[in-house]
C-alpha cells in the first residue's frame, strides 16, 4: 500500500483540517482512502452484473449488526424447558413473540442468510461471465472461493441454532458425512459432535463457531479479497487489462476513481436491492418454505425423522451430487464417493484460473463452445439444486446423475474447448 | 538453510532451535482445545442400558424405545412378514449379515434372538436420518410390486427390510445396527447389556 511513503496531508488552517494532518501524521488515514477509494482507478464500463460484490458486503454488514443483537436473547440449550419445548427453540419463538421489534431482526437475519447467498451465487457468476478468475486475479477469485467456504460453513451452522426438526436432522446428514471417512470417520463423528448424537455439546459448540470464529475468518477473507483485488485492479465487461493505456498522468485513460464515481452507484444498487430484501422480510419472510423451511417450525426430536428432509435452497445442487451416487467403484462405497463428489464439487473452483485456457477473458469476445458449455452448466446447477429439494425417486436419481457428470465435465473438460473456441479478438480498449 | 560468511551461524542455530521449541510447545498448548471436543464424561455416562416391557406389543406392530439419544426399534414381526424375508435374500446387500453390523447372537437371516422380536437401531447407514415404515406390502406400499414391507429412508432412498437389512443399490452401505440387548425375561428386553444382571 506504500503508505510510508505517501504524501502525507497538509492541514488548510481550519480547525478540521488540523485534525485531520494530525491524525494523518500518525496513521495513514488519506493513503488508505486514496489507495481504496479516491484514488483506486476502476473500469469505467462496469454494468448491471458489478453491482453483487459491493451487495455481499452490505449483507455481511447486515448478518453481523442482526446477529449482535439476536446473540442477546437467543439460549443455545438443547434442555427441555417446563413444557417440554427445548430451550434453544422457545428462545427463538420468544424472540419472535415477546422482545419488542425482535421478529424484525430475525427475519432480517433468516432472510440475510438467503440473500447472502443469492447476491454471492450472482457475483461468482459475474466472474465466470467475464473471466475476472484469470491471471493475474487467481488469488482474488481463491480468496472468494474461501470466503464461499467459510459462508457455507457459516450458513450450516446458523441454520442449526433454532434446534427445529430441519435443524437436527440436516446437521444429522451433514455431520454424519465425516463418518464416510475411513478407519476414523467414526470416532471423527463424534468429536465434531462431542456426543453419540447430534446434542446440547454440538448445538453449543456451532452457536460459538456461528457467532465468533467463522465470522472472525469471513471479515479476514473478505479483507484479503479486497486487498489482493486492489493490487490488480478491477476486471471489466470486456476483459481487457485497463492498466495498459494509461495517461500521461499514470492514470488509465478507461478508469475513474472508485469514490465518487462507484460509491454513488452502488448506492443506486443497494436502495433497489433493498427494496427487494424489505418485500421478502415484511411479506414473505419464510420465502415459501424455501429461506425457513416449515419442518423447521417442529422442535428437533431426535427419534422421528420429518418424512420429507432437504437442505436450505443453497446447498441443495451440491445436496444433489451427494445423492446422486448410488454405486460401489471400486473398494469406496457409495456413501464415500458421495461425500468425495460433493467435496470436490465445491473444490474444483479453486483450479478454474488454470482450467481455463481460453485467450480472452470475457464472454463477449468467447467462441460458441465456451457459451454452450456454461449455459449448460448453468441449466445442470439449477436442475441439481431443484431436485435436491425433492425425495429421491430412481427418475430423479438418474437425472442428477446426469446433472452430475455434466457439472464435472464443464470443469474437467474446460482446458479441451476453451482452447479449441473460435474466439473474437478482444478490443484494444473497453467498448463503454 | 544455507550458512554463508554473512550469516553468525551459532545465532542462526539459536534461532531455528528457539523456533523449534515454540512450536513444539504452540502444537502441545493445542492438545487440550482439541480435546474439549471429544464426548464429556457426562456424555459418556449417559450411555445406560434401557429396560423394555414388550408385552403390550401386538403382532406387525412397532415400537420405538431411546438409547443413547437414539431411536431403537422392536418389531413384533407376523408370520408372513418372516416369510418374506426369505424373498429379499436376492435382493438386499448383505444377506447373510456378514458385515458386523450386529452382535453374534443376531448373526442370522432374521438378525434377532427371538426370529418374532426385531430390536434394530432406527439410524440409517448412510447419514444418520430415521428411516419411516413401510409395513404395507406389494404396489400398495408405493415401492415396488415386489415389496415385502421394511423401511424408507426419506432422505436419500435407501430401502431395508424387515429385518433391517439394506437393499443392494442404495446410498446406505451396511444394514441397520443392531444393538446389544438380552431377554431379561419373556416380556422384557434389557436393550445396551447382552448379560442379564451385569
Amino acid at each position: 500500500m506504500g503508505a510510508a511513503n505517501a504524501e502525507k496531508y497538509k492541514s488548510d488552517g481550519t480547525a478540521a483540517g488540523n485534525l485531520l494532518e494530525w491524525v494523518d501524521a500518525r496513521f495513514p488515514l488519506m493513503a488508505l482512502w486514496n489507495d481504496h477509494l479516491a484514488k483506486y482507478y476502476a473500469p469505467k464500463n462496469f454494468n448491471f452484473w458489478y453491482f453483487f460484490g459491493s451487495l455481499a458486503l452490505l449483507v455481511l454488514v447486515i448478518q453481523i449488526v442482526t446477529g449482535i443483537f439476536l446473540v442477546m436473547h437467543y439460549k443455545p440449550d438443547a434442555s427441555l424447558n417446563a413444557s417440554g419445548i427445548p430451550v434453544a427453540f422457545a428462545s427463538v419463538e420468544y424472540i419472535m413473540r415477546d422482545v419488542p421489534w425482535g421478529w424484525l431482526i430475525r427475519y432480517f437475519h433468516s432472510t440475510g442468510a438467503s440473500a447472502f447467498f443469492i447476491v454471492v451465487y450472482l457475483h461468482m457468476f459475474r466472474g465466470m461471465l467475464y473471466g475476472s478468475y484469470r491471471k493475474p486475479r487467481e488469488l482474488v477469485w481463491i480468496f472468494g472461493v474461501m470466503i464461499y467456504l467459510a459462508l457455507m460453513a457459516e450458513a450450516f451452522m446458523g441454520y442449526l441454532l433454532p434446534w427445529g426438526q430441519m435443524s437436527y436432522w440436516g446437521a444429522q446428514v451433514i455431520l454424519s458425512l465425516f463418518s464416510a471417512i475411513p478407519l476414523i470417520g467414526n470416532e471423527l463423528a463424534t468429536w465434531i459432535r462431542g456426543d453419540y448424537v447430534i446434542g446440547d455439546a454440538t448445538l453449543n459448540r456451532m452457536f460459538s463457531f456461528h457467532v465468533i470464529a467463522v465470522p472472525l475468518v469471513l471479515v479476514g477473507l473478505v479483507a484479503a479479497h479486497i486487498m489482493a483485488l486492489h493490487e490488480v485492479g478491477s476486471n471489466n465487461p470486456d476483459g481487457v487489462e485497463i492498466k495498459k493505456k494509461k495517461g500521461p498522468d499514470g492514470i488509465p485513460l478507461d478508469g475513474i476513481p472508485f469514490h465518487p464515481y462507484y460509491t454513488v452507484k452502488d448506492i443506486v444498487g443497494v436502495v433497489v436491492f433493498l427494496m427487494f430484501f424489505a418485500i421478502v422480510v415484511f411479506f414473505m419472510p419464510e420465502g415459501g418454505g424455501y429461506f425457513l423451511e416449515f419442518n423447521n417450525f417442529f422442535p428437533a426430536d431426535p427419534l422421528v425423522t420429518p418424512p420429507h428432509i432437504a437442505p436450505v435452497w443453497y446447498f441443495t445442487p451440491f445436496y444433489s451430487i451427494l445423492r446422486a451416487n448410488t454405486v460401489n467403484f471400486f473398494w469406496i462405497d457409495a456413501k464415500l464417493w458421495g461425500v468425495i463428489f460433493m467435496g470436490l464439487g465445491v473444490m474444483v473452483f479453486f483450479f478454474l484460473p488454470w482450467l481455463d485456457r481460453s485467450p480472452v477473458k470475457s464472454i463477449r469476445y468467447r467462441g460458441p463452445l465456451y457459451k454452450g458449455a456454461l449455459a449448460i452448466f448453468v441449466v445442470s446447477f439449477f436442475i441439481l439444486g431443484y431436485l435436491g429439494m425433492l425425495a429421491p425417486t430412481p427418475g430423479r436419481t438418474l437425472v442428477s446423475q446426469i446433472c452430475t457428470i455434466i457439472y464435472f465435465a464443464f470443469f474437467l473438460l474446460m482446458p479441451i474447448y476453451t482452447s479449441l473456441d473460435k474466439c473474437k479478438a478482444e478490443p484494444e480498449r473497453v467498448t463503454g | 538453510m544455507s550458512c554463508d560468511d554473512k550469516v553468525d551461524c551459532g545465532r542462526r542455530r539459536l534461532l531455528v532451535a528457539t523456533s523449534v521449541a515454540g512450536g513444539v510447545a504452540g502444537v502441545a498448548a493445542a492438545i487440550p482445545f482439541v480435546s474439549t471436543f471429544a464426548p464429556s464424561e457426562r456424555a459418556k455416562s449417559a450411555g445406560a442400558p434401557v429396560e423394555v416391557d414388550i408385552s403390550k406389543l401386538a403382532p406387525g406392530e412397532m415400537m420405538t424405545v431411546e438409547w443413547r439419544g437414539k431411536p431403537v426399534w422392536i418389531i413384533h414381526r407376523t408370520k408372513e412378514m418372516l416369510d418374506g424375508l426369505a424373498k429379499n435374500t436376492d435382493k438386499v446387500a448383505d444377506p447373510k449379515s456378514d458385515r458386523q453390523m450386529q452382535p453374534e447372537y443376531a448373526k442370522n437371516e432374521h438378525r434377532s434372538i427371538k426370529p418374532e422380536y426385531l430390536v434394530a437401531i432406527g439410524i440409517c447407514t448412510h447419514l444418520g436420518c430415521s428411516p419411516s415404515e413401510k409395513f404395507k406390502t406389494g404396489a400398495e406400499s408405493g415401492i415396488d410390486a415386489d415389496w415385502q414391507g421394511g423401511f424408507l429412508c426419506p432422505c436419500h432412498g435407501s430401502t431395508f427390510d424387515l429385518a433391517g437389512r439394506v437393499f443392494k443399490s442404495k446410498p446406505a452401505p451396511d444394514n441397520l445396527e443392531i444393538p446389544p440387548h438380552v431377554y431379561l425375561s419373556d416380556a422384557k428386553i434389557l436393550i445396551g447389556e447382552d448379560k442379564k444382571g451385569a
